[in-house]
């Protein structure tokens, strides 16, 4: 009986919509709070930052070029362990890569409208992980040069052909056209915002560089009308996008006859597992960008409320996920997938599979408890966590699969070498560059969406 | 040698509003008047405002859909001719159409066309890049909005039939629907 509401009730009813942006900024407020960090020499501790990041990063190289030199055995791997911690980290990354796009497409799609203090810098987050897997997954082919032979499809002398009845061949496609549909998305995003930025730059290379880059946009409403018909489609299209992507990761290992690997349950599971993997990472690097940029007006505690609602939820969708394979395991009374199981829980890589149920299942219900999900501390910790079981999620599934091969005779246990954990590092580094250089150069906030969903300036009240 | 500077065009008379409400009020005014060619400008996209100023809908979703097709097409016809035609093997007993196996690629490639498109579409039917009209007010991408009753003979020859453009009185008809800080604003290229 909705229409039954009286006047009365209408009146103490909340709000449907929170409010987004606290501290009852203006619109030229929001323009001086996001463009300060641009405007201004970076801090030290941003050059702390950076400079870490680059020395991880150029460890991470002189690793590599010694992986190049000697091949991938250096990273440990031998038979019957062919992927190690190389596929672990491109999993890890590509996973946490999804976020970005559920936050600015997904949440798009069902209007909700809390996305737009996050999803700028969500979005980048996502580009520069999806870099980041890209290079660690060309990089795991050992000859990296010639990957672009095997990997993509172009007509040759030797008329041959890549087998498109391969999950790998199909994950190339996935990949790439993720990494493509992401950042043109994100750049189209940045574009009046970019406009923004130039229109009050005062240095001359600063206004011809960001002149080019804001593509002379002028905030035209004949523009927004393509530009916002643009954006809908953008977000139709990431949608499924999205969710295709990790699937498709997930069939390098579902379409294969491998116990452990070989369930149906895969590609869902991976796609929750991402999304996790994602939200603990924005969770993770908004806490720290919010606290030194100054953005807790626009990165509010409610939206950092809603993620941890979201990491809980999507937690407890990947445990479910757990208990299900151990179930089907048992239930298709085949004896090697109930091996598998069995000595992946409680086999020689028994602490792989129980850091990961604990950081994944049981830290974060923490958030059940609404102190928890507002304390900075709290979120910052458990997501740390979740992106540490997360990386162990992957692990679990790819060594503990593949170190119990069919035949006794061929055992073997695997441990990633001191070379797989340095370059592991390098590609945090190359990841935290990007990300650095973003919050840098780039507004971290889309302005002209926050300025959407603000409460807007009417007539009769005095808005400056 | 000629150094004489050119004489500017006009091209038209803004007016500036600072609240939303006012501003597609104005708009539906503006639309309903003698003046046929005219322009917002906002700092964010103002929902109603297309209504207000008589715009059609984006033509975007077609060229999204003709490309996306294109892909599905594209994909299905490549992984077949290379699987079947090209190279054929027989590979994990499947037949040399598999096409359950070419469908991720098939999605792929559609939503990679269709995505491209969508962007080249915006660029295009906008006329981005933009280099020749420079903004006219750094408080347009900040916290104000503008309509812009455009000079319907900027760009044109005398010799081309000129329409009658009275800048005055757009500027008394933007004083009468509130607008503040009305002037005239002439061409100005953003490197020149």
């Amino acid at each position: 009986m909705a229409t039954a509401e009286t006047a009365e009730q209408m009146e103490t009813r909340k709000p449907v919509n929170d409010v987004l942006v606290t501290g009852g900024r203006t619109f030229s407020e929001v323009n001086e709070d996001v463009a300060r960090p641009l405007e201004n020499f970076p801090t030290g501790r941003w050059w702390v930052c950076f400079i870490a990041a680059m020395a991880a990063f150029f460890m991470g190289a002189v690793l590599l070029l010694k992986t190049f030199k000697d091949g991938v055995g250096v990273w440990g791997l031998n038979q019957p362990i062919g992927w190690g911690n190389d596929v672990t980290t491109f999993v890890f990354w590509v996973g946490i890569g999804h976020a970005g796009t559920l936050i600015s497409a997904i949440l798009f799609l069902f209007r909700q409208k809390w996305r737009t203090g996050i999803n700028r810098s969500a979005e980048a987050m996502t580009i520069f992980a999806v870099m980041t897997a890209g290079m660690v997954i060309l990089t795991h082919t050992g000859r990296t040069w010639l990957a672009a032979f095997w990997l993509l499809p172009y007509p040759n002398q030797r008329q041959l052909w890549p087998n498109f009845r391969s999950p790998l061949e199909w994950d190339v496609f996935a990949v790439s056209t993720y990494f493509t549909i992401s950042l043109i998305f994100w750049y189209m995003g940045l574009v009046p915002d970019i406009a923004s930025i130039r229109d009050r730059a005062k240095n001359k290379i600063r206004k011809f560089a960001l002149t080019i880059l804001s593509l002379g946009w002028r905030g035209s409403n004949r523009h927004w009308v393509h530009y916002e018909q643009a954006y809908l489609i953008f977000a139709g299209l990431s949608t499924p996008l999205v969710l295709s992507v990790h699937s498709v990761v997930s069939f390098d290992f579902a379409v294969s006859q491998l116990p452990g690997w070989h369930t149906t349950i895969f590609p869902p599971y991976f796609v929750a597992g991402a999304i996790f993997s994602g939200f603990a990472m924005v969770v993770t690097l908004l806490v720290l960008a919010r606290e030194a940029f100054g953005l807790k007006h626009y990165i509010t505690m409610d939206h950092l409320e809603k993620m941890n609602k979201i990491i809980m939820t999507t937690g407890m969708l990947v445990g479910y996920a757990y208990g299900v394979e151990f179930f089907i395991a048992w239930y298709s009374g085949s004896a090697f997938e109930q091996f598998t199981f069995i000595n992946r829980a409680f086999g020689p890589y028994w602490w792989s599979y129980w850091i990961m149920v604990s950081c994944n299942v049981l830290i974060p219900q923490l958030f059940w408890v609404k102190r928890f999900r507002r304390s900075i501390p709290v979120m910052f910790v458990v997501s740390l966590y979740v992106n540490i079981g997360m990386y162990f999620e992957r692990f679990v599934i790819i060594v503990t699969s593949l170190h119990r091969d069919f035949l006794p005779s061929s055992w073997a246990t695997y441990v990633p070498s001191w070379v797989e954990l340095g370059m592991f590092t390098g590609w945090i580094g190359f990841f935290f560059i990007w990300f650095l250089l973003f919050v840098r150069f780039l507004p971290a906030i889309a302005m002209g969406e926050v300025k959407s969903v603000m409460d807007q300036p009417s007539k009769g009240a005095s808005h400056a | 040698m000629h150094n004489e500077k050119k004489e500017p065009v006009l091209s038209g008379v803004v007016g500036f509003f600072d609240e939303p409400d006012s501003l597609i009020e104005a708009t539906a005014k503006v639309r309903d008047s003698t003046f046929k060619h005219f322009d917002c400008f906002t700092p964010y996209a103002v929902h109603g405002l297309e209504h207000a100023q008589g715009l059609p809908r984006s033509k975007v979703p077609y060229v999204t859909g003709i490309f996306a097709f294109t892909g599905t097409a594209t994909a299905f016809a490549w992984q077949y001719a290379a699987s079947k035609v090209w190279w054929p093997h027989i590979i994990g007993g499947k037949p040399m159409n598999s096409l359950p196996a070419f469908v991720p690629i098939i999605f792929e490639l559609s939503v990679l066309f269709g995505g491209i498109a969508t962007f080249f579409a915006m660029l295009a039917f906008n006329r981005l890049p933009n280099l020749r009209k420079r903004a006219f007010d750094p408080a347009i991408t900040n916290n104000r909005f503008a309509i812009l009753i455009e000079n319907p003979n900027a760009g044109k020859d005398e010799e081309e039939g000129q329409e009658a453009f009275h800048p005055d009185q757009a500027e008394q008809f933007l004083k009468s629907l509130g607008a503040k800080d009305v002037r005239k604003v002439f061409e100005e290229g953003w490197f020149s």
